[in-house]
């Protein structure tokens, strides 16, 4: 069980307030990431829950309790830090067992729950290395094996791929995605790339200035956006933004257009503009269109195999259906 | 090419030679002392015998049998180490505190520390013995020593031990605080083996610093916890013809400590340079 609940919470150090009031809950069992910006927000709120920061009012529950008060170590949590933050001077067998040891958990129950952690790792050839001796990824696991042994009642990850290069970033992803399948267990997870809280969440919360700025499923979030904000983080390559007489045709301050929505064709289009920088992924290109008369730059997403040059003037053609349209206070209409 | 091989040459040579120089310079009141303590007190003040004389073990002899040298050893024994280990146990957790929760106050308290050591010892002389002595009654006690000296090394021992805790990253206390443990446990089980290395340096040269210490030893005690800088002191003969004898109670005095840092030369360099390199 691992139902949380944020309720009034605020956040100040010193005069400087990072978390105006807020309110939240984490369904039990459920995969819930919080995005945003650098300085949003986004680790201090994890903090909270762990309780590594202490309140500035409000208070925090798990499971109906009241842990507004509790220290850290008393509120059944476990935590995964970006800096791994392993015991250099323990083993990984050590490191993996100390949970377990602090709570006078007997001997042969610990051993028999680090090899269990070790073996879904694949860290059973490491058990007896320090942690100095291995790779990124592998010291990864070791604090994901350091987390589930307690079987806490939910994981709290603090942005633990941003160490990783980028292909092991990846596999980790699925590794954790696949750990919530089988665990069921609660997890909150603090990220600053949109991809991964796309890919892994059930549940984005995304922060900006320690303000929530709308929750909800990965599609949700994507298909309607409550407001500019959201429209823009969430979603890559990023959305394009029109103002002017565009946007007022369609009876809005401001319009968006996904860069996949939006068709490109060398004969005809609603919108013209010529070709700046291509990107191209192999599946799909990027093209950076300039000199449309309504935005400096659009995005627009094709299909791999087109082949439009540096310089060519093409015309783009938006989905009717996928155009969102912001008023003058940047909320969707 | 050759032009630079050559002065970088010239400059091992120079920097070699003025190494031993300063290394020399620094030993010899040392040698002096050592070789002083196997002359006859007449032998010792006569230029003559500088270097060549009988050597005689009879200074030494005289210390053991006629001033009661161990008892002094064992004062300063008793006192340096229970005052290195009170003020480590006092240390620690203060270090700890201020160097994983500090507050807006650590930076000033850290220096209002290090500001009692500017107070000059002789301007509370007065105060120190006429209270120990008439008020509180603990004058010529070990108590006295021990609480003295931990209270004169507690300053330098915080600084030192606040540098070495400042390097243990954040997130590893913060991990243990997740994973159950208390206060406590955070620094028996992670802090202290961490730190290892730091608090050895730091207990090591708080136990010499403990061991020298005359100012107050001397001051503070006649004869049930007078230490080896008391036997050195009492051994000052007005008339300072006692060179010899003062020289082999100061060389037996000095010994175990030079024999301890010699013995400790890479966790003292560690601990005298803390904090200059990464």
């Amino acid at each position: 069980m691992g139902r949380i609940v944020l309720e009034n919470v605020t956040k100040s150090f010193g005069d400087v307030e990072v978390i105006p009031p807020l309110d939240l809950t984490i369904e039990d069992g459920e995969f819930a990431v919080f995005v945003g910006p650098s300085g949003c927000g986004k680790s201090t709120l994890l903090r909270l829950i762990a309780g590594l920061e202490e309140l500035t009012s409000g208070s925090v529950s798990i499971d109906e309790e009241d842990v507004t008060l509790v220290p850290p170590s008393k509120r059944g949590l476990a935590m995964v830090f970006q800096s791994y933050a392993l015991y250099p001077h323990m083993s990984v067998r050590k490191n993996i067992a100390f949970p377990l040891r602090m709570s006078k958990m007997e001997q042969s129950e610990i051993d028999q729950r680090v090899e269990a952690a070790a073996q879904s790792l694949n860290l059973i050839d490491y058990l007896d290395h320090k942690p100095g001796q291995l790779s990124g990824g592998q010291r990864q696991r070791v604090a994901i094996g350091r987390a589930i042994v307690r079987e806490p009642a939910a994981f709290l990850f603090d942005e633990p791929l941003s160490n990783l290069d980028a292909a092991l970033r990846v596999g980790m992803r699925l590794e954790i995605g696949e750990l919530h399948n089988r665990l069921k267990t609660t997890m909150v997870y603090v990220t600053h790339d949109q991809v991964e809280a796309m890919t892994m969440a059930d549940k984005i919360v995304v922060l900006q200035a320690g303000v929530i700025e709308q929750v909800g499923s990965p599609l949700e979030l994507y298909r309607t956006p409550r407001n500019i904000f959201v429209a823009g983080f969430i979603g890559s390559p990023k959305m394009n933004f029109i103002e002017g007489d565009e946007a007022a045709k369609h009876g809005a301050k401001t319009i968006g257009v996904r860069p996949e929505h939006i068709s490109v064709s060398d004969s005809q289009g609603e919108w013209s503009g010529v070709v700046g920088v291509s990107e191209h992924l192999g599946s799909d290109t990027f093209f950076h269109i300039h000199e449309t008369g309504l935005a400096e730059t659009m995005t627009v997403r094709a299909d791999g195999e087109v082949g439009f040059k540096h310089g060519d003037r093409v015309f783009l053609t938006p989905r009717a259906d996928a155009i969102h349209k912001f008023d003058d206070k940047g909320l969707r209409i | 090419m050759a032009i630079v091989a050559q002065s970088t040459r010239y400059g091992k040579v120079t920097r070699t030679i003025l190494a031993w120089a300063v290394g020399l310079l620094f030993f010899f009141p040392i040698f002096w002392l050592v070789l002083t303590s196997f002359k006859t007190d007449a032998d010792a003040v006569k230029p003559e015998f500088l270097f060549f004389f009988t050597p005689t073990l009879e200074n030494y002899l005289n210390m053991t049998e006629n001033y009661d040298y161990w008892r002094f050893a064992t004062n300063s024994i008793i006192t340096s180490i229970f005052a290195t280990v009170f003020t480590l146990a006092v240390g620690i957790p203060c270090a700890y505190a201020m160097a994983f929760n500090p507050s807006r106050a650590t930076k000033d308290v850290l220096m209002w520390m290090l500001s009692t050591k500017m107070l000059p010892a002789a301007a509370v002389l007065y105060p120190m013995t006429f209270l120990t002595k008439n008020f509180l009654g603990i004058y010529d006690t070990h108590f006295l020593v021990i609480i003295v000296l931990s209270l004169i090394n507690l300053p330098i021992v915080v600084w030192m031990l606040f540098t070495y805790f400042k390097e243990i990253p954040k997130d590893i206390i913060e991990a243990g605080k997740m994973d159950g443990v208390n206060t406590w446990g955070e620094i028996r089980e992670i802090l202290i083996p961490l730190a290892w290395g730091g608090i050895a340096s730091t207990a090591l040269l708080c136990f010499i610093f403990c061991w020298n210490e005359a100012y107050w030893t001397v001051r503070l005690t006649t004869t049930e916890a007078a230490t080896l800088s008391k036997l050195i002191e009492g051994n000052r003969a007005p008339e300072g013809l006692f060179f010899g004898r003062l020289s082999a109670v100061s060389a037996a005095a000095v010994g175990p400590i030079v024999v301890l840092g010699w013995f400790c030369q890479k966790q003292l360099v560690q601990g005298l340079t803390f904090g200059a390199v990464k």
